[in-house]
């Protein structure tokens, strides 16, 4: 055979010429030679290389499944009719807590209540919302709600218990023994119905019904002027001048959603309108209603009433007729009297008073100025009020004298907010039949030794009649999500009557609304077509004369006028806007929700004056000893009247849940609940410090031109008074405004309208999925509210005018957050939307800090559960757990730890409208799309809408002179506007 | 050569070829003391300290820092841009002083360009364990990905990650090539086989020939090339973090001269600060002598004076903006709550540099030893004063906040200066902390031996 050689040298050396003998190689071995150096040695190829490849894939493939845990999602066997994965069901409905009444629509997904919403149908809320009625969705979803009937801490079946009831109930009405029906104000007509058809059953039962803070002065003066009794229907809307007396209608007083409507679009300026009403606020702790007002005189509690008797005697007095000798009233009251007296038929004056003279001489005063008819009536009235608190005196007088014997509650805690608590609790531990109707535990149930618990309002049946033929409808938005049952149900079982509510409403409308209407020609699609729309207001015509009739005024006025000034400190209690009465203390989201004045939450605390805190030597967060009996941390209150100090009520829960309980303190016992206030109170500073979570800690708006402002004079002359420099700067770039050809979304906020109510800020946790941080978070300044509510005080400290103005993501333009992103997380969308891509965000906030508007929020920590890392969640309100996760909105991803979250102008909601347009082959509607917030704004301060679209409601206020853009100097470009301030001050 | 009679020797004491090497290496063949062993023992537990907090950061979450919704950034970002300054020195001293032919730096360069890599190291950290979620952090990198997803070439941030990787590479580079002629004189005096092999691997073969010194000379001067505007361009980078941003107190266009001063100026006060204790420790007196610590003082005193100027043109330049947010902004940094942090900044950066135009001060050790300490502190208080106060009251007064660091972050600080010290410690034992052969090339025309025979000749 040939040798054929390659080279010389190899001819030479003959290397080369044997073959290698080494053994063969493995697979492995041959796989790896592809890491040796290319040498003619080793033999790895391309299919080696792919080898290689394959295996690195197999490996990969085996350790990344091993990691992930099964998740099973299981689709419908069956579709429920109703129900499409992905597209919300709204349902309309009423919210009804105590005197709290809103007429909703529950949102829900895939069957399970997750917002509510305002229902624009309604004649007495209008769409709007409240704070509470936002977060009670939740409440649905509380772990501490009762999931079964109890007695003691055993668990019963409703038959069991059914059965014991009707025992004790037939035992009780032999021997004709009294028992008590404690329940709040229902304004229910099917309810009252079936309470009356109960006590007609047992005639034995009184019905007493109890609520903590009452209307009784209203009730009994309207009864002794008019002779008719209730609470007067307020229109704020028809009154171009209020005077209002400590009452916080805008707050708490009374209706508070329907207020502040009716007060806004009497000052809202624009369709060419330039009025606006004159609101004077006469109290002495800052009130939500007295921040909004355009001249306020802080007073002491005690000396409000002879201030009345003044005004009164004024007004006689510029009526022409006889009038009483008091102390000679000062200029204030005489101007007042004298603007009062020119705005006759159209002014109102109101008083928070609960003492009945009070009330009878704002009557008169109302009275003489001829406004009864127009600005308020009494034949239209208010029912939420209904509890006389007599009533509630007697019943503890029967406790303890034993003379009762049995009581059932549904929907009351006078153990927690009635004065008498203790008593109570010591009363009702004697009694030997005692049943609570809750859905909740609290203080009182606690005591008692039979539950029957209630559905939640989401899951019941119900009807309201909370204005004087204004009707609405309950329906439930789940099935009860525990073995829970309706109050009414369970009255009717106890009655042996058919325990179907549903049934019992229809024909309670069938013989009693039916009849009202014309329009439905049969019951069933009335009664269809009305669940549909949520509310029923027949048009009734009413004629009353309203006659003034009482004959020993002098009585009164002499009875308010000759009481002596307190010199001493004097206690108010106050109904805080988140909590209320406490009956939602174990809300997280209300918790959490800063007071919209003193921008505090998760506690109550004192509020002092400026001047007595200087006295006293007293900072923020001190503590003090309030006449040895409560130990409070102050708060300094600018505008808070001198010698007078507040508290709010409904802290300090002792049975709830874990969120609610031991946040304040109880200060209920302090003052009777008919009482105004207690004067000598002695404060003792303690010389301790304690931490209050304030999510603003400055007041000062530094003379910068955040809130622009003007009288209503000046704006009257100029229209852009306050906002000369209004889009001034909108050109100043050498770059060209960015051009968004299709849509170009915006927000305009009208800082006219806004009163600070805070409905909106929960609206957005609800809807966006906003995590909850507690109490000490918030005091390190980690709360995440998208849209918060900034409060500034301006003037005089011991009496500053009060600005308020919701801050949300601008949406900038020309955002400054977008270019510091390192790795493009967010950027802008080509509809003028400043988007977040959470998956993409590392958490360098740097956008945060680079935001002039300060609205992103990190997540400093785990708080929703989303994080990949164990053991290391942050959840202090139980927000995470399985069943408080169903209110989550599916639509909105929730958001791990580490990365940076902020308004979204809810997006989802403008995806889905823009989808539903698509559909329909048409352009979006003008007001088709609203944001949570606007949504829920009961003034309708904030609306969203289309910047392209030059017929829409956005561009007609964007063009307005008193639009202007925050900080819009330094060109930011921002796509949220805000209208000026227009404070309608007298000289 | 000729050497003005004026001009202090660079090399004292009447040093040999040979007793040059002798003594540099003589650290890293002898065994170390009991204080060394004190002090790593230190500096590891610092070490320590810190990697636990950063764990627990990582595992908790940013919260566990003392930073809010308004104040985005506190001690981490400081102490990111305190060691980055710190890491100028070096290549300062290596590569513009290379430049500039002056001779003082071959005793020094060595060490200063191990602690610039050692402070870049630190800096590097932070940005890294700051971020929300760190695990994402090769987020950063333009890296090619089927999501299409990319960096965004407009953020600073962004810059810093090239600036920053650039300017370690270059510098690790430098340094390392720079070592390559000792490390072949360690090998040659190593006995211990092992180490002969270790240090073998580390010289690259070096063998001293004609044809290395002068490739390696040619490298030198190509990285000093490299590396100059490097020197220049990293600490602007870093700058922009704040300059480009809205922020009042950070939108200053005076930022990139002013960070590069100061990053010089505070550099030049770390080199003092480890200089002044290892010339003693290792008995180096003779090569890093009183001259040498009075050139770096002149170095700081020149540097200082910008910083001070640039501080008062920003005061300047808010009052002349007439823009409200400015004038409030720096109105605020000196009366507000912050003020004892901009007292503590004036102080240190301003005041005390300016009493080194005494020469005695200059020349005094216990003096410039404590002035570089106060400059280090002050240096560290001006990141601080610029990041926090500017941050904690800006635009809208609503959210206005305060800010005051947790135990997690004073610890990972205290972990970085373990991390750079436990660096410094072992580099001292396997290292020569002097370029030997750098040092030996100046002996000639600038030692004390030639000076004299040199000048007794002539006269």
């Amino acid at each position: 055979m040939n040798k054929y050689w390659k080279s010389l040298t190899e001819l030479k050396n003959g290397e080369n010429s044997v073959p290698d003998q080494a053994m063969p190689k493995g697979n492995l071995e041959q796989i790896l030679d592809i890491f040796d150096k290319n040498e003619n040695a080793s033999k790895s190829n391309r299919r080696d290389f792919l080898k290689l490849c394959g295996f690195s894939l197999a490996i990969s493939t085996v350790v990344a499944s091993c990691e992930n845990s099964v998740q099973k999602a299981i689709p419908y066997l069956i579709k429920p009719e109703e129900v499409t994965p992905g597209k919300a069901n709204y349902y309309a409905s009423s919210f009804a807590k105590g005197n709290d009444y809103c007429s909703i629509l529950i949102k829900t997904r895939e069957g399970r209540p997750i917002k509510i919403e305002g229902n624009d149908l309604s004649g007495v809320t209008h769409g709007g919302t409240s704070s509470r009625v936002q977060a009670s969705v939740l409440d649905l979803y509380d772990t501490s709600r009762y999931k079964h009937p109890k007695k003691g801490n055993q668990k019963l079946a409703w038959e069991e218990l059914d059965e014991t009831v009707k025992k004790e109930l037939n035992r009780l009405k032999n021997a004709n023994e009294q028992f008590v029906l404690l329940t709040s104000s229902i304004y229910s007509p099917s309810t009252i119905s079936v309470i009356q058809k109960f006590i007609a059953e047992y005639p034995n039962v009184k019905w007493v019904q109890y609520d903590s803070q009452s209307a009784l002065a209203l009730i009994q003066a309207n009864e002794m002027c008019f002779g008719k009794a209730g609470v007067a229907e307020y229109r704020f809307d028809y009154a171009d001048m209020i005077v209002s007396f400590d009452a916080d209608f805008l707050g708490t007083w009374l209706m508070p959603v329907e207020h502040i409507r009716q007060y806004t679009k009497k000052r809202k300026l624009c369709n060419g309108n330039i009025s606006m009403s004159h609101h004077i606020q006469i109290e002495s702790r800052l009130s939500l209603t007295g921040s909004n007002a355009d001249k306020r005189i802080p007073v002491k509690p005690s000396e409000q009433k002879l201030l009345i008797v003044q005004l009164y005697n004024e007004i006689l007095k510029l009526a022409g007729k006889e009038i009483y000798s008091v102390p000679a009233s000062n200029d204030n009251m005489k101007q007042i009297a004298k603007d009062l007296w020119s705005y006759k038929e159209k002014s109102l004056v109101v008083s928070g008073s609960k003492d009945t003279s009070v009330q009878v001489i704002v009557n008169a005063i109302n009275f003489e100025l001829e406004n009864y008819g127009s600005t308020l009536r009494v034949d239209k009235q208010l029912h939420t009020f209904k509890a006389n608190d007599s009533d509630m005196d007697q019943l503890l007088k029967d406790m303890k004298s034993g003379k009762l014997k049995g009581i059932i509650s549904y929907g009351v805690n006078p153990v927690f907010d009635y004065q008498q608590g203790k008593e109570f609790s010591d009363a009702l531990k004697k009694i030997d039949f005692s049943l609570a109707m809750d859905e909740v535990p609290n203080e009182t149930t606690a005591l008692m030794s039979l539950l029957a618990p209630d559905n939640h309002f989401l899951e019941s049946w119900n009807d309201f009649e909370p204005k004087t033929n204004r009707y609405s409808l309950m329906q439930p938005g789940i099935r009860p999500l525990f073995d829970t049952r309706q109050f009414q149900s369970s009255l009717l079982s106890w009655m042996g009557e058919d325990s179907n509510y549903l049934n019992f409403i229809k024909n309670h409308w069938e013989k009693n609304m039916y009849p009202m209407q014309t329009a439905y020609p049969n019951f069933t699609t009335f009664w269809n077509h009305t669940l549909q729309q949520g509310v029923f207001e027949p048009g009734v015509k009413s004629v009353f004369d309203t006659k003034f009739s009482l004959a020993n005024m002098n009585s009164f006025v002499n009875q308010l006028a000759k009481q002596a000034d307190n010199k001493g400190i004097e206690l108010q209690l106050y109904e805080s806007i988140a909590i209320g009465d406490g009956k939602m203390a174990n809300n997280p989201w209300l918790q959490e929700m800063p007071d919209p004045v003193t921008k505090i939450c998760w506690d109550n605390y004192l509020c002092v004056s400026p001047k007595q805190a200087e006295e006293m030597m007293l900072e923020t967060g001190d503590v003090v000893e309030l006449n040895s009996q409560v130990k409070l941390p102050v708060y300094v209150l600018p505008g808070q009247a001198y010698n007078t100090v507040a508290v709010a009520t409904g802290y300090g829960r002792q049975v709830c849940g874990v969120v609610g309980k031991n946040v304040g303190i109880n200060v209920n016992f302090l003052l009777p609940s008919n009482d105004d206030f207690t004067g000598d109170v002695k404060l003792v500073k303690t010389g301790e410090i304690y931490n209050l979570a304030m999510t603003q800690t400055h007041h000062s708006m530094e003379g910068r031109a955040i809130v622009r402002e003007a009288g209503l004079e000046e704006y009257k002359k100029n229209p852009s008074a306050g906002n000369e420099s209004h889009h001034a700067y909108e050109n100043a770039s050498i770059y060209e405004k960015p051009k968004f050809p299709n849509h170009h979304w915006g927000l305009v906020v009208d800082l006219n309208s806004c009163v600070g109510c805070g409905a909106c800020s929960i609206a957005c946790q609800s809807e966006n999925n906003v995590p909850v941080v507690g109490k000490k978070e918030v005091i390190r300044a980690h709360e995440m509210s998208w849209i918060r509510i900034d409060r500034y005080f301006s003037g005089d400290e011991f009496n500053p005018d009060v600005s308020f103005q919701p801050v949300m993501c601008q949406h900038c333009d020309n955002a400054p957050c977008e270019n510091v992103c390192p790795v493009a997380a967010t950027n802008h969308s080509s509809e003028g939307l400043n988007q977040m891509a959470y998956n993409r965000c590392i958490g360098t906030r740097y956008c945060g800090n680079n935001c002039p508007y300060k609205v992103r929020r990190f997540n400093w920590f785990d708080y929703t559960k989303a994080d990949s890392i164990p053991n290391n969640l942050h959840d202090v309100a139980e927000m995470t757990i399985d069943l408080k996760r169903m209110v989550l909105n599916p639509d909105v991803t929730i958001r791990a730890k580490g990365v940076i979250e902020k308004c979204s102008l809810c997006v989802q909601r403008i995806q889905e409208g823009k989808l539903n347009a698509k559909i329909e082959g048409r352009k979006v509607k003008d007001g088709e799309i609203k944001t949570a917030c606007q949504q829920a704004c009961p003034s309708g301060a904030i609306i969203f809408g289309d910047l392209n679209d030059k017929e829409s409601k956005l561009v007609k206020e964007t063009s307005s002179k008193r639009n202007y853009h925050l900080l819009e100097e330094i060109h930011t470009l921002p796509s949220v506007s805000y209208l000026t301030k227009i404070r309608n001050k007298k000289a | 050569m000729y050497v003005s009679p004026i001009r202090e020797p660079l090399v004292t004491g009447k040093k040999t070829y040979k007793k040059i090497t002798d003594e540099i290496s003589a650290p890293i063949e002898g065994k170390p003391g009991k204080a060394w062993y004190a002090g790593i023992t230190l500096t590891v537990s610092a070490l320590l300290l810190g990697l636990a907090m950063m764990g627990y950061t990582i595992w908790q979450g940013i919260g566990t820092w003392g930073l809010n919704k308004t104040i985005g950034w506190g001690w981490g970002i400081t102490n990111f841009v305190w060691w980055v300054g710190i890491g100028h020195a070096g290549t300062f001293i290596s590569a513009i002083l290379l430049l500039f032919r002056q001779k003082w730096r071959t005793s020094i360069n060595r060490s200063a360009e191990a602690m610039t890599l050692f402070a870049v190291m630190c800096a590097g950290l932070f940005p890294l364990i700051h971020m929300g979620r760190p695990l994402l952090g090769f987020f950063v990198f333009p890296y090619p990905n089927t999501r299409e997803l990319w960096v965004n070439f407009n953020s600073p941030l962004l810059w810093d990650v090239f600036a920053i990787s650039t300017y370690f590479t270059v510098s690790l580079l430098f340094w390392y090539v720079g070592l390559i002629p000792d490390i072949g004189t360690i090998r040659d005096r190593m006995k211990s086989k092992f180490k002969k092999w270790i240090y073998g691997l580390l010289s690259f073969g070096w063998t001293g020939s004609a044809k290395h010194w002068q490739r390696h000379e040619s490298i030198s001067l190509i990285l000093a090339g490299l590396a100059a505007p490097l020197v220049l361009s990293v600490h602007s980078i870093v700058s922009t973090d704040f300059a480009t941003s809205v922020i009042p107190g950070w939108h200053t266009t005076i930022f990139p001269p002013y960070f590069v001063a100061g990053a010089i100026f505070s550099g030049f006060a770390m080199v003092l600060t480890l200089l002044i204790v290892t010339r003693k420790v290792l008995n180096l007196e003779n090569y890093i002598t009183v001259g040498h610590i009075e050139s770096m003082n002149k170095i700081i005193i020149a540097t200082g004076s910008i910083v001070g100027i640039a501080y008062i043109t920003e005061l300047f330049i808010a009052w002349y903006s007439g823009v409200e947010y400015e004038q409030y902004a720096f109105l605020n940094r000196a009366t507000g709550p912050y003020w004892w942090a901009y007292l503590i900044m004036m102080t240190c950066n301003v005041i005390s540099p300016q009493l080194l135009w005494f020469k005695k001060l200059r020349r005094n050790l216990v003096f410039t030893f404590i002035l570089s300490i106060f400059i280090n502190i002050g240096m560290w208080f001006e990141r601080f004063v610029i990041i926090v106060t500017s941050l904690h009251r800006d635009y809208l007064p609503s959210s206005w906040s305060m800010y005051e660091p947790t135990m997690v972050e004073v610890g990972i600080f205290i972990g970085t200066l373990g991390l750079f010290f436990t660096c410094f410690l072992l580099f001292i034992r396997v290292f020569p902390v002097i370029a030997i052969a750098e040092v030996k090339s100046v002996l000639k025309s600038s030692g004390d031996q030639k000076d004299k025979s040199e000048t007794k000749e002539k006269h």
